[in-house]
């Protein structure tokens, strides 16, 4: 943090500089590719406005009080000797399926890092190509979403292998090893610390970057005299209105698919329910603030989400690719890459805002990247006695094994999207749900919101111990077992997508394994728990 | 864009705004502030300090 020190051992003197400082990391802590590419892609996919109820209600229902109990139960754990979320909940909850849950808590960090990853990639190899002007495909939108397609690779498997225009800079893998080698370093060196004092000078960089596109989005107009109804003021409506020409407000709130996933794009986005949150709190100190820390967290990232995540890139989508690229949009994180080049190419030194807003798009990934692993890392440490360069060791295997996998099955980016809805989504989902039951019931509200408490910058308000006790929970079973109810029973379509496709089959496959391979270390760490209480109990006796 | 879209879209808008707003107004407006407020990005693992040894970083059941 940003802080002066007078004389050595003196009281730390607070400028607004220093709070401003505080108010930039923590606000840029959260932002990053779910603000301005998935929560798109996903508003898109419910037709927008119907999409901003299950997800404004998933925030204040779910997302704070989701955050507010990570923060509490890791700092909660850590006072208990344990950094790793399989410890903190075996610590909670002395039963023998509690550190079991924590599989859950590697499985999702560990996971999305390896489609993630490829992602902040192409953020980097757009940035790249901007620099040296090979991002301009001319008047026709349709260009941008072909370049997209054959960078990813999408119309077969083992597509992204090819470079999309037969230079090394039109090559997906390329950038993917670029973003690899870049992440395991700084993990691997411990230089995180280094790239926070960067991040906290980017991040309001990246804003500000967004402001202007968002500007030059708003003043569009109608860039295609042709297509008269492809203007601006469309764009917006649909990104915001309830009703669309093909389904009324009342038929989208009763999809329990939409409402599970506005909670997981909350979870997503906020970074809660992942088993990130709850391994760095585990190091705080007893008295540092964990309650406006989160908010402050929460409202920068939604305020990146939705008034400039969700203003720009759908409006866009709509005024230069219409209604088509919407109802079939190129993957829910690719949406981003076939509009927003069409924006920069309508700007004045569009180049420039090309590469910069990709670039620190690509600065605001690496800092999400680089805190996924620590959860597994600190199971590594924890449970098997390991170092930390050999816990890194292990999970970029682990990890380069996962992407390879992502990279190969391009087709349809369905690899890709498969990972992100059952880990992505799912697993989520399910984490949160045993969080939160964890706190409200084992651990026990009125202990959880003394911890939660202490330190506090703000009070949070009485009714949210009824909101987490009891709401939060019904209201994730109640859409869950909705959801299921209407995936597996009713239509269906879960089901039919796992028979019908071999890619969802394989990656659904590759999901499990990873999961049986987390279970076995989780195992092996409550050995060695085990073991080394009945050494300190005998120690003690 | 129809009035619901309005609605929807002030609200949305609005809401986060207002939340973020006020974060920064609480921030700068809390003596103290600095020395408690936390983010992912700026904690510090204590494995980081340590040597790769191969050994025990830390030791379950202990206070940190």
């Amino acid at each position: 943090m940003s802080q002066q020190l007078t004389a050595p051992g003196a009281r730390v003197r607070e400028t607004w500089g220093s709070r401003i400082g505080v108010i930039m990391a923590v606000t840029g802590s959260a932002v990053g590719l779910g603000n301005f590419l998935r929560f798109p892609g996903l508003a898109a996919k419910y037709d927008g406005g119907a999409f901003m109820i299950p997800y404004v209600v998933a925030l204040l229902l779910l997302g704070l009080p989701v955050a507010w109990v990570e923060w509490a139960m890791g700092r909660y754990g850590g006072s208990l000797g344990y950094n790793s979320s399989a410890g903190i909940y075996r610590a909670i909850w002395r039963h023998p399926v509690s550190p079991y849950a924590g599989i859950l808590a590697m499985l999702i960090p560990v996971v999305i890092y390896m489609y993630y990853v490829y992602i902040e990639s192409w953020c980097l190899a757009y940035a790249v190509r901007y620099l040296f002007g090979m991002m301009n495909f001319g008047k026709d939108p349709a260009r941008y979403e072909q370049f997209f397609s054959e960078f990813v690779g999408k119309g077969e498997t083992g597509g992204a292998f090819t470079s999309a225009d037969g230079t090394v800079l039109g090559s997906a893998v390329f950038f993917l090893v670029l973003c690899f080698l870049l992440n395991f370093y700084l993990i691997y060196r411990g230089l995180t610390k280094g790239i926070e004092w960067f991040c906290r000078w980017a991040m309001p960089a990246l804003i500000i970057c967004a402001i202007i596109v968002l500007i030059r989005v708003l003043t569009l107009g109608t860039p295609d005299p042709s297509k008269p109804e492809q203007n601006v003021l469309n764009g917006l409506g649909f990104m915001w209105n309830p009703t669309t020409k093909h389904t009324t407000i009342w038929e989208s709130l009763a999809n329990p698919q939409m409402w599970l996933e506005a909670a997981g794009q909350i979870f997503f986005s906020l970074s809660v329910g992942f088993g990130i949150i709850i391994t760095y709190a585990s190091y705080l100190r007893r008295d540092d603030d964990i309650a406006l820390s989160s908010v402050t967290s929460a409202a920068g990232n939604e305020f990146c989400e939705v008034a400039l995540g969700g203003m720009i890139t759908i409006p866009a989508a709509f005024v230069f690719l219409g209604y088509s690229v919407i109802e079939n949009p190129p993957g829910t994180f690719g949406l981003g890459f076939v509009t927003l080049p069409n924006v920069f190419n309508h700007m004045v030194a569009g180049w420039f805002f090309g590469f910069l807003f990709f670039f620190l798009l690509f600065l605001a990934a690496v800092t999400s990247s680089l805190s996924m692993l620590q959860p597994a890392i600190a199971l590594l440490e924890e449970g098997l006695g390991l170092g930390r360069r050999a816990a890194v060791a292990v999970l970029s295997f682990v990890t380069a094994v996962g992407s390879a996998f992502v990279v190969f099955f391009s087709e349809g980016l369905i690899a890709l999207e498969t990972f992100d809805f059952w880990v992505g989504t799912f697993a989520i989902y399910l984490l949160a749900t045993f969080q939160v039951i964890v706190f409200g019931w084992i651990l026990g509200v009125e202990k959880g919101f003394e911890e939660l408490r202490r330190g506090a910058e703000i009070r949070i308000p009485e009714f949210f111990k009824f909101i987490i006790k009891y709401v939060s929970p019904v209201y994730l079973l109640i859409i869950f077992f909705a959801w299921c109810y209407q995936e597996f029973l009713a239509s269906g379509v879960a089901l039919q997508k796992l028979k019908t496709s071999y890619i969802v089959q394989a990656s659904v496959a590759f999901i499990l394994l990873v999961t049986l391979f987390f279970g076995l270390l989780v195992a092996q760490s409550v050995k060695r728990w085990e073991k080394l209480e009945r050494r300190k109990t005998k120690g003690i006796s | 864009m129809t009035v619901g879209g309005w609605l929807i879209m002030i609200l949305s808008v609005g809401i986060v705004t207002g939340m973020l707003a006020w974060c920064i107004w609480k921030v700068l407006t809390t003596p103290g502030s600095t020395e408690h407020l936390h983010s992912q990005i700026d904690i510090e693992t204590p494995d980081l300090r340590e040597n790769d040894n191969g050994g025990e970083p830390s030791t379950p059941g202990a206070p940190a």
